[in-house]
């Protein structure tokens, strides 16, 4: 089949940037989206041209590096799949599709579709670990961990950190990848000791990133690839409120 | 609020103590916003439930809301002066409106710096209209309480303005030659139910409703007192408007 892109394409940080139409001919149903974007390469760089910078590692769903906008949606018009995992197949011949950075301002563009989500690093820095003695590992059994728990928070653990709800939230947050960090650590018994410092500091990081605040809209949990539930959000207010009042 | 909290202090295993970290920027963080604008939020739909049902005495007839009415200027008596209960009350809900209104502006600067760039591509927002136009939405109902209190409290705005007989204020504001004031008492209205559609939802959720069970529960539930709120508020223009109270 035959499409057109429009690609956003930015030399560097300082460029201002602009939307770029490309025909790609004869692709394949099969193709991957990034697979198609390889070929769209391959052809700018036969052209002398400067082929289109994205972020790709595992390109099976689970490293969250495939962060694009297609169409006004993170990753696609697939629910719960990341770019790497769309294909082809799922748009028509004659289609203009059109490819978008993340945006935020807590995600800067470094180039084209790369941004620069160290903005997470610096959430999970501040409180995303537990304090675990070293040594050998302890036996699987024993801290108990009740199943339900245990289920929920293997849950909020499958977040990938790709930032698709901070590209897809009207206000700019990232809650629910915090509220995903949050619960995943805060379910388990190794998380208790940090539980309240952790949601004080991994939240107080996440404003000061620049991220904005939450209003429930849900527009987060309709992109996330790996289905993290909007509900954790609540979680994470709750573990706020508490920690905070304590003193 | 988090400005001045004192840290916690948390017991790990090994007997340690885990504090937050001091913070660099000292401002409220967006959960304690959010948690201003959810409880000043509650206390003004507390309000909105009471008020609603002292409108409703109007189909009980002019004795019986001209009584009600003036039963509000003693309430606390003997114990406060005449009228005195009115004006803390006035004043409560004054400061949950300011502080409000002051939280959901912060937020929505802070949200509108968050996407410095916007897409070329306008995303589909998939959630409600309701959650979609808070934000003017609210504007809107801040407009209209200032025009209700200078037409039905004070009287500035009303055709009759005798504050001795609220009865006959409210069938002469929302007589049928005046249909354009009730054509807009019913937008604000209708956007009061659309604000508190979405906006007892989010409360919930923001003082810690997090299981999706309950979300579903909880959003049933923000519609139908909406739903009940538009309803009851709307029955009394309606009612004058088709003669049911005259
Ligand atoms: C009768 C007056 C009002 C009532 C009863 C009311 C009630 C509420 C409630 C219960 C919430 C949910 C709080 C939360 O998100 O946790 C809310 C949210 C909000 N309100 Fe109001 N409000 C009123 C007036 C206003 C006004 C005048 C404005 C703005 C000028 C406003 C702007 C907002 C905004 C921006 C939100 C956040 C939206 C969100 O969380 O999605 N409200 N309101
Ligand atoms: S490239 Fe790893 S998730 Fe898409």
């Amino acid at each position: 089949m035959d499409i057109k892109v429009r690609v956003w394409r930015q030399s560097g940080p300082g460029d201002r940037g602009r939307m770029v139409t490309y025909d790609v001919k004869d692709v394949s149903p099969d193709a991957s989206f990034l697979e198609m974007i390889d070929v769209l390469n391959e052809r700018l760089i036969l052209d002398g041209d400067d082929p289109i910078a994205f972020d790709h590692d595992c390109r099976e769903g689970i490293c969250g590096m495939c962060s694009m906008v297609i169409n006004g949606v993170a990753h696609g018009p697939e629910k719960a799949t990341t770019t790497c995992q769309l294909h082809m197949r799922h748009f028509s011949d004659g289609d203009v599709i059109d490819v978008e950075p993340w945006r935020a301002k807590a995600f800067p563009v470094i180039k084209d579709l790369v941004v620069d989500r160290s903005a997470f690093d610096k959430i999970i820095q501040a409180g995303g670990y537990i304090s675990a003695p070293t040594g050998t590992a302890p036996d699987a059994h024993a801290t108990p961990v009740p199943k339900k728990d245990a289920d929920a928070a293997f849950e909020a653990a499958t977040c990938i950190a790709c930032g698709a709800c901070v590209a897809a939230c009207p206000n700019g947050s990232s809650m629910l990848f915090t509220a995903a960090k949050i619960t995943h650590l805060g379910l388990m018994p190794q998380g208790q000791p940090e539980r309240d410092s952790r949601v004080i500091d991994m939240l107080q990081a996440q404003d000061d990133a620049g991220f904005g605040g939450c209003t429930n809209m849900g527009e987060c949990a309709e992109v996330c690839p790996k289905g993290i539930p909007l509900s954790l959000i609540g979680r994470l207010n709750s573990d706020y409120r508490k920690a905070v009042t304590k003193g | 609020m988090a400005v001045d909290t004192p840290i916690p202090k948390t017991k790990n295993a090994a007997g340690a103590t885990a504090t937050p970290t001091p913070r660099t920027v000292v401002r409220p963080s967006s959960v304690t916003l959010k948690i201003i604008m959810a409880v000043s939020g509650i206390v003004l739909v507390l309000f909105l439930f009471v008020h609603m049902v002292g409108n409703l005495k109007i189909f009980l007839g002019a004795t019986d809301f001209n009584h009600y009415a003036h039963w509000l200027r003693s309430l606390g008596t003997p114990l406060l002066p005449e009228t005195w209960y009115l004006w803390i009350q006035r004043a409560g809900l004054t400061i949950a409106l300011i502080a409000h209104v002051y939280a959901a502006a912060v937020l929505t600067r802070r949200a509108r710096a968050a996407r410095p760039v916007k897409y070329a591509h306008r995303p589909k927002i998939q959630s409600s209209y309701s959650a979609r136009t808070m934000r003017w939405g609210g504007v809107i109902v801040l407009l209209f309480a200032i025009y209700h209190i200078l037409d039905l409290t004070t009287g500035h705005l009303n055709p009759n303005g005798d504050r001795e007989h609220p009865y006959t204020n409210v069938v002469q504001d929302f007589a049928p030659d005046r249909w354009y004031v009730t054509l807009f008492y019913t937008l604000a209205i209708v956007a009061v139910g659309l604000h508190l559609a979405h906006g007892i939802f989010s409360a919930a959720r923001t003082l810690g409703q997090q299981t999706m069970k309950g979300q579903r529960r909880a959003k049933h539930i923000a519609i139908a007192l909406s739903l009940v709120l538009v309803v009851g508020y709307l029955s009394v223009p309606f009612a004058v408007l088709t003669g049911l109270v005259d």
